[in-house]
């Protein structure tokens, strides 16, 4: 069964990572890019993409003639995606275990950022046979 | 997705010659993990070369030899890295195949295949996709294709799936007298997980060509080939065979789902239910029954009722006690509650159902949900059932049964005075 792991952040968390040190940032990188490689090596990754900032975000929506109206991201939207893994796995149980490795990459001083990682299941076209 | 065999024929035969072919490299060779890529390696060779230049004399001897020089290769490889570390040589002219010289062994060797890929000691997912490769002479893409994940990650699963075989050190050889009945059972539940896998509810052209239930059928047709006196080996191909039967008709043309009561049966494959029912004729009165042939015995019923009202539900209903009596399984006892339904009433249904609240293993699934749903219904409670469907819609993990479970809820609030519908 596959489930989208997804890091969201506030705003806030955003314009703290961009005040980050090289060195926190580099091994926040480097952390991303091995676990990347970790799930490969598992068996278990299908996707993997981090998004823009929110400040690139535009919400869109069709005008009266369908043409788009875009906006900026309201000032009352508190959380972002920042960025998601699929994985394909055996229980959500393993969903979790793999979300709490995310959850645990290095923040400021390599201490980890215990960001929440929202963990949803990817609906298929299978239903199980009930037997 | 280049070296896929384009011409079906020359699929078939490399799909039927795989696990042959595997047998005996891994006899001549003692290493499974090395001869099961070799001899994927010669087979999309084969599935490259033999469209073009035409099919060899012997294509098995063809396939074994190109494994031959495959493994050749990599021992030496191996040996030269060893070499480099210790200096030591290792003679390798010896190792010169002597081509299929191993041929009456075949169809041990299937089965030994069949058992070291269900092992119990690996997970479900990684078994099926060693079974698929290894004994279904799938390839890779296909396999991934079918599962809907990157190769690289359907390849790395299947290497893991080998390395933990490695690591168990379980010997190429049919397992005991004692073991067997065990290990069989394992096996039968990996490929009933491929048919269940496989049972989608969008045929589209993409997923036809690795169509798992078919996969699923066909290597079930050849283990029943291996061993025809296993009442429950048979016992799965018939439940394979009655249930595959009613594909055309389990979904529509946006591929949502038809539950059985309205399906069209005369979509029904009326070939392939005969041939059910006789397979399952044959089986029963062997004496050893179990919880596949009775699975098939209820698909039996259910293909044989021309209209759902003609449906024996009072021996659906003995079926469902028999194989409640023979395992803890609540999916039985939901299906059970269903049969007990049809049988007493709604009520007798629901009274059951009460009895699955506290069973950790169903009480969050979607379908106690469902049948609770349709019972209530059953019932006449519009509302209560509105109410079960839309909770059953929010748990499945199935985009068409969730739309199915919402058209039901709907369905019925348009029935309801709208005031109900104000929340």
């Amino acid at each position: 069964m596959k489930y989208i792991l997804m890091m969201n952040g506030t705003r806030a968390s955003f314009a703290e990572y961009a005040k980050w040190s090289k060195k926190d940032m580099e091994a926040n990188v480097a952390f991303m890019r091995a676990f990347s490689k970790q799930l490969k090596d598992e068996g278990v990754y299908v996707a993997t993409e981090g998004l823009g900032w929110p400040d690139q975000a535009k919400l869109v929506r069709a005008g009266q003639d369908g043409t788009p109206i875009t906006d900026g991201v309201f000032p009352e939207s508190k959380e972002f995606l920042a960025g998601y893994w699929i994985v394909d796995v055996e229980s959500s149980e393993q969903a979790y275990e793999i979300a709490a490795r995310a959850s645990a990459a290095p923040g400021p001083g390599g201490v980890p950022g215990n960001m929440p990682i929202e963990v949803r299941q990817v609906l298929g076209s299978h239903s199980d046979l009930g037997l | 997705m280049t070296a896929q065999p384009s011409d079906p024929p020359i699929e078939h035969l490399l799909r039927e010659l795989t696990p042959q072919v595997l047998g005996i490299v891994v006899r001549r060779f003692r290493d499974f993990a090395a001869a099961e890529d070799a001899v994927q390696e010669a087979s999309l060779a084969a599935a490259m070369q033999w469209p073009r230049d035409g099919l060899p004399e012997n294509p098995r001897a063809w396939l074994t030899r190109v494994a031959f020089r495959r493994m050749t290769d990599h021992i030496r490889s191996e040996a030269a890295r060893r070499r480099r570390e210790s200096e030591a040589a290792l003679e390798m002219d010896q190792l010169a195949p002597s081509v299929d010289a191993a041929g009456e062994s075949d169809q041990d060797d299937t089965l030994i295949l069949l058992f070291m890929c269900c092992h119990t000691a690996l997970t479900p997912a990684s078994a099926i996709a060693l079974t698929l490769r290894a004994v279904g002479g799938l390839t890779t893409a296909e396999i991934a294709h079918a599962f809907l994940v990157p190769e690289p990650t359907m390849a790395q699963r299947i290497s893991r799936a080998k390395q933990s075989i490695k690591d168990s050190s379980i010997p190429f050889q049919l397992p005991t007298a004692e073991e067997r009945a065990q290990r069989l059972r394992a096996v039968l539940h990996v490929l009933y997980l491929i048919f269940s896998e496989g049972y989608t509810s969008s045929i589209g052209p993409q997923l036809r060509r690795a169509d798992l239930s078919h996969q699923a059928m066909r290597l079930t047709l050849l283990l029943h080939h291996l061993q025809p006196d296993d009442t429950e080996v048979a016992g799965l191909l018939a439940l394979m065979l009655l249930t595959d039967a009613r594909r055309l008709a389990r979904t529509g043309a946006e591929g949502e789902l038809i539950p059985l009561a309205q399906q069209d049966r005369a979509l029904w494959d009326r070939q392939q239910i005969a041939e059910g029912v006789a397979l399952l004729s044959a089986t029963l009165p062997k004496g050893a029954v179990g919880p596949y042939q009775l699975q098939a015995a209820v698909a039996a019923i259910h293909d044989e009722a021309t209209r759902p009202e003609d449906t024996d539900w009072p021996q659906i209903l003995a079926l469902y006690d028999l194989l409640n009596r023979m395992s803890d399984n609540p999916m039985v006892a939901l299906n059970r509650a269903v049969a007990a339904a049809m049988v007493h009433g709604a009520t007798k249904g629901l009274e059951l159902l009460d009895a699955l609240k506290d069973d950790a293993r169903v009480a969050e699934h979607h379908r106690l949900d469902a049948v609770r749903a349709h019972l209530v219904e059953l019932a006449g409670d519009r509302e209560g059932a509105v109410r079960h469907y839309r909770a059953a819609a929010g748990k499945t993990a199935s985009l068409p049964e969730r739309n199915y479970l919402l058209a039901q809820a709907a369905r019925l609030s348009s029935e309801l005075p709208l005031t109900n519908e104000q929340e």
